[in-house]
């Protein structure tokens, strides 16, 4: 079963912190890859928050490639963090050209465009570069957006992490989420790796989802570019959550209505019925089958928790203001923040979203059965 | 025969015959029951004579012969009276003296049974057994990182949607707007199909009802049964158990006077209104009451004189296509009950149901498609009919859906899918086979006779007499002296024990494949056959 933390802390964090975790949570035949997702960065990257990063894995070849698409559309580089790959190669870990972490500049004419339509152009790149790499095999790209960094790869993730020298100052970011082990349902893909991300929002999952074939097909025919790839059966848990929140204009609150609505029964007695008992009834298709534990993160840097509803899997989110972290296993929990006050932890249980706001103040619980907080 | 006897062509043997009864002297008692249960008078008493030869040892004595009478059954051959096979004769002998036993080749009462020039017109089904939703397996169990669901402890939520579902962004503005939002309802994926008033006896048309009612009050199953063309009986129209039934309207427009007239006393809104366009088992036939079961009730309900056949024509004469359909009549009807409850047209299987599904895309109004596929049963259709003409259901469904998911109407425009549904008795998988193929629901009618109601018919041309009034069980017959056979409160029960077993049967087949929640509409990942050009056509996997 796949491994998940997450952390947000005030201060930025090394990605080996949550990498650890994993270690300690590891058992049986785990470890076949990891996945690391930063955002709102410290280091280098603290001054440079609205440029978008591209981070993914090149062949030297896709790097030229990659060099004249980005100068052919106008994009400049302004900063980039090289990743020296030592001669020694660990066990179960292939050999990359390079990795590739690179902060650009905007070209000119994207100044007048609002952020909308300049979320739509960084998605259709990526998309782009990801279409150039599988046709060649020469470029891996992960994510393109502003303050974000994603680093996957497959191996034991502590080995990676030390191979790859992951715990530098670089890399630090006050929400990190990670994930241990490569999918294993449908083909080794490293973009089959978690955390997933699209526009912003990023989520990890670990379990299955035996609804994946009838969602993907719903969602490749919403007619948006993001919602491709597939790669994973927990990745529709991104696009779901992206179109809970940016299509249909809902709230976090309204993202468990969505994959795993109430009974009838309970929707009957709820404050906001009426439109609960429509939403089940109009992404009837977007409700999943557990079990699952869904760890994600907003556009706002919030990060939150969300199980299936009956076949759950463990999941616990704990800490003091100022630091919170997420885990798929207590034990995890316990090997980043030993002294957090234990009783205050919470473990979501099927009707719960747990949610760390952006001020890492608290652990805030929202109950399917409490009105939904809803936009005018 | 004398020796200058003629022989005409149509006079048949025994052998002749697609049933041959087999009757035992030794055991016969000669009760006679065999004789009058026969609803096709098959047997008449046979008066046989019998020489014995008596040898006699001395040859001084002549050998002498002597003659004996012994009365039996005799079975009789002319084509109006051929044993069908029903086995009524067998089911009441007390001694098990007599069994119908089928013939050894292909009958000649095929040829013969189309007298006057009517072709033969039989009741019931295609006469096909097997087809490629038998072979169809759910392969996806999950035993990886999702384990397989408990299916005798965990929830299921087993409900499908009847009824236009608007795309989340629009039903959200709707909501918000106070637009109207089309009715849908929640029901259970498996319905009963369209039989009318006027096929099935009364006992067995109020046994379907109560069942129905009491798997919905007491059981909790939102089952729905739709009425067929002919109407619906004053008192259900105005009763709370209206809300279980979906009307149908037919070409024939029978039985809606009535409706018409009872909606202002109407208590509670129909489930949904059917439009039938066309029937699998003899597309493009129009349905047929045939004037044996006119008696006064179904006259009465149906606004026509006894004793007289109803065809229905084989289109809604008013309309030119099944678009100005879409157009007017499913809009009419939205009116007349003030847009609160959904209607949808339900065609034959045809290789232009993509077309007619295209057009109701289109359409807000239009509440969902049924298809009903070639193995579909009827109360009355031409042998070739049933035979030879249609479209299979399992690639009828399938293309449709994919057609919706490059819509991206999935979710919007149920399918729902019949014909030939549990033919081989695998109700359950046949029906999850479908839903996986993309069917919202299916319906199923024949299933039901034969599980709640002990129809004899089967997938070898047994009985197939619903048409003209004679049902062996009372089942399909307007006449007292035979429905009398059926009891009401029994089938009742039975339906009950019909979707009580279909709902664990299909629990074991869902549950492995760790669905609860939702129906595995479309997950066609879970399926696999053993055939390479079927898997192609229905793009699932091809195991072997």
């Amino acid at each position: 079963m796949c491994r998940l933390f997450a952390i947000t802390s005030e201060t930025p964090l090394s990605p080996i912190v949550a990498l650890e975790a994993l270690d300690v949570m590891r058992e049986g035949h785990d470890g076949s890859g990891v996945g690391l997702f930063l955002r709102d960065l410290g280091g280098p990257f603290e001054k440079i928050k609205n440029s978008p990063v591209l981070s993914g894995i090149f062949t030297a070849d896709g790097l030229r490639r990659l060099d004249h698409f980005m100068m052919d559309i106008g994009f400049l580089t302004k900063h980039k963090i090289s990743i020296k790959i030592p001669k020694a190669q660990p066990q179960g870990i292939p050999r990359r050209d390079v990795y590739l972490i690179r902060a650009y500049e905007y070209p000119d004419e994207w100044d007048k465009l609002t952020w909308e339509e300049t979320q739509n152009r960084l998605t259709r790149i990526r998309l782009q570069l990801v279409e150039m790499g599988s046709e060649k095999e020469d470029m891996v790209v992960f994510s393109f957006w502003p303050d974000v960094i994603m680093i996957k790869e497959i191996g034991d993730p502590l080995t990676v992490a030390r191979y790859l020298d992951l715990d530098r100052e670089e890399l630090h970011a006050r929400v990190i989420m990670a994930q241990g082990r490569q999918n294993t349902n449908y083909a080794i893909n490293l973009y089959a790796c978690h955390p997933f991300f699209l526009h912003g929002y990023a989520t990890m999952t670990n379990g299955e989802n035996t609804a994946f074939v009838p969602i993907k097909e719903y969602l490749m025919s919403r007619g948006f570019d993001g919602y491709s790839g597939f790669y994973s059966d927990s990745e529709v848990f991104t696009h779901i959550l992206h179109y809970t929140m940016e299509r249909l204009g809902l709230g976090i609150d309204a993202y468990k209505h969505i994959i795993t609505p109430l009974q009838d029964e309970d929707i009957a007695r709820h404050p906001s019925a009426a439109l609960l008992k429509q939403l089940k009834q109009t992404c009837r298709r977007l409700i999943i089958d557990g079990p699952n534990c869904t760890i994600g993160c907003l556009p706002d840097h919030s990060l939150f928790m969300a199980q299936d509803r009956k076949k759950l899997r463990p999941g616990v989110v704990g800490g003091y203001p100022g630091r919170y972290a997420f885990s798929s296993e207590i034990c995890g929990l316990d090997a980043v923040l030993p002294y957090r006050d234990k009783s205050r932890d919470i473990q979501p249980m099927h009707l719960d979203t747990a949610l760390v706001g952006p001020d890492r103040k608290e652990i805030q619980l929202c109950r399917q059965t409490e009105a939904l907080d809803l936009p005018n | 025969m004398s020796s200058n006897g003629s022989i005409g062509p149509s006079q048949l043997s025994i052998k002749d015959l697609p049933w041959q009864i087999v009757w035992d002297k030794e055991k016969c008692a000669l009760c006679g029951k065999c004789t009058a249960v026969c609803p096709v008078r098959a047997l008449e008493l046979g008066v046989f004579q019998k020489r014995a030869i008596t040898p006699v040892i001395d040859i001084r004595q002549a050998s002498a012969s002597s003659f004996s009478v012994y009365y039996g059954i005799r079975q009789k051959t002319a084509p109006e009276n051929a044993c069908i096979g029903c086995g009524m004769c067998s089911l009441v002998c007390p001694n098990d003296a007599i069994l119908p036993v089928r013939g050894d080749e292909a009958d000649k009462l095929v040829f013969h049974i189309n007298q006057g020039g009517a072709p033969r017109r039989r009741g019931g089904r295609r006469n096909a057994p097997g087809g490629i939703l038998d072979r169809i397996k759910f392969i996806r169990i999950s035993m990886l990182t999702d384990p397989a669901l408990d299916a005798g402890r965990h929830e299921f939520e087993f409900r499908t949607l009847l009824g236009r579902v608007l795309t989340p962004e629009e039903n959200l503005r709707h909501l918000k707007e106070n637009g109207w939002i089309p009715p849908v309802r929640e029901i259970y994926p498996l319905i009963i199909g369209g039989m009318s008033f006027g096929a099935l006896s009364p006992p067995m048309w109020e046994g379907l009802q109560m069942g129905v009612a009491y798997l919905n009050e007491e059981m909790h199953m939102p089952v729905r049964m739709c009425t067929g063309e002919g109407g619906c009986p004053p008192r259900l129209l105005r009763s709370r158990f209206l809300q279980y039934v979906i009307l149908q309207i037919a070409s024939g427009y029978f039985g809606w006077d009535e409706i018409i007239h009872a909606i202002p006393e109407m208590k509670v809104d129909p489930c949904a209104v059917e439009i039938k366009y066309g029937q699998g088992a003899k597309p493009g036939d129009g349905g047929l009451l045939m004037w044996n079961k006119v008696n006064k009730l179904i006259a009465a309900i149906r606004g026509v004189p006894e004793g007289v056949n109803l065809p229905s024509p084989p289109t809604h004469q008013t309309k030119y296509s099944i678009e100005e359909a879409v157009a007017k009549m499913i809009q009419s009807m939205y009116m007349a009950w003030g847009f609160r409850v959904p209607v949808y047209p339900k065609i034959s299987a045809t290789s232009t149901t993509l077309a007619v599904l295209n057009n109701l895309t289109r359409n807000t109004y239009a509440a969902g498609l049924a298809i009903d596929g070639e193995d579909g049963g009827t109360g009355a259709a031409y042998n070739v009919s049933l035979n030879t003409m249609g479209h299979p259901i399992a690639s009828n469904i399938r293309d449709c859906y994919q057609n919706l998911v490059r819509l991206g109407m999935q979710n919007e425009l149920p399918l729902f899918a019949g014909g030939g549904v549990g033919k081989s008795g695998n109700l359950a998988a046949n029906a999850a086979a479908l839903i996986m193929l993309g069917a919202s629901g299916v319906q199923t009618g024949k299933y039901i006779m034969q599980a709640a109601a002990g129809c004899l018919g089967s997938e070898s041309d047994r009985c197939n007499i619903c048409n003209v009034g004679l049902c062996p069980k009372g089942i399909t017959s307007q006449d007292p002296r035979l429905y009398r056979r059926l009891d009401a409160e029994q089938v009742a029960q039975r339906v009950v024990d019909v979707f009580v077993s279909f709902d664990t049967e299909f629990k074991k087949i869902i549950a492995p494949l760790g669905r609860s929640t939702s129906l595995p509409i479309g997950m066609s990942d879970a399926l696999g056959i053993d055939d390479q050009a079927a898997a192609e056509r229905l793009q699932i996997k091809y195991v072997v």
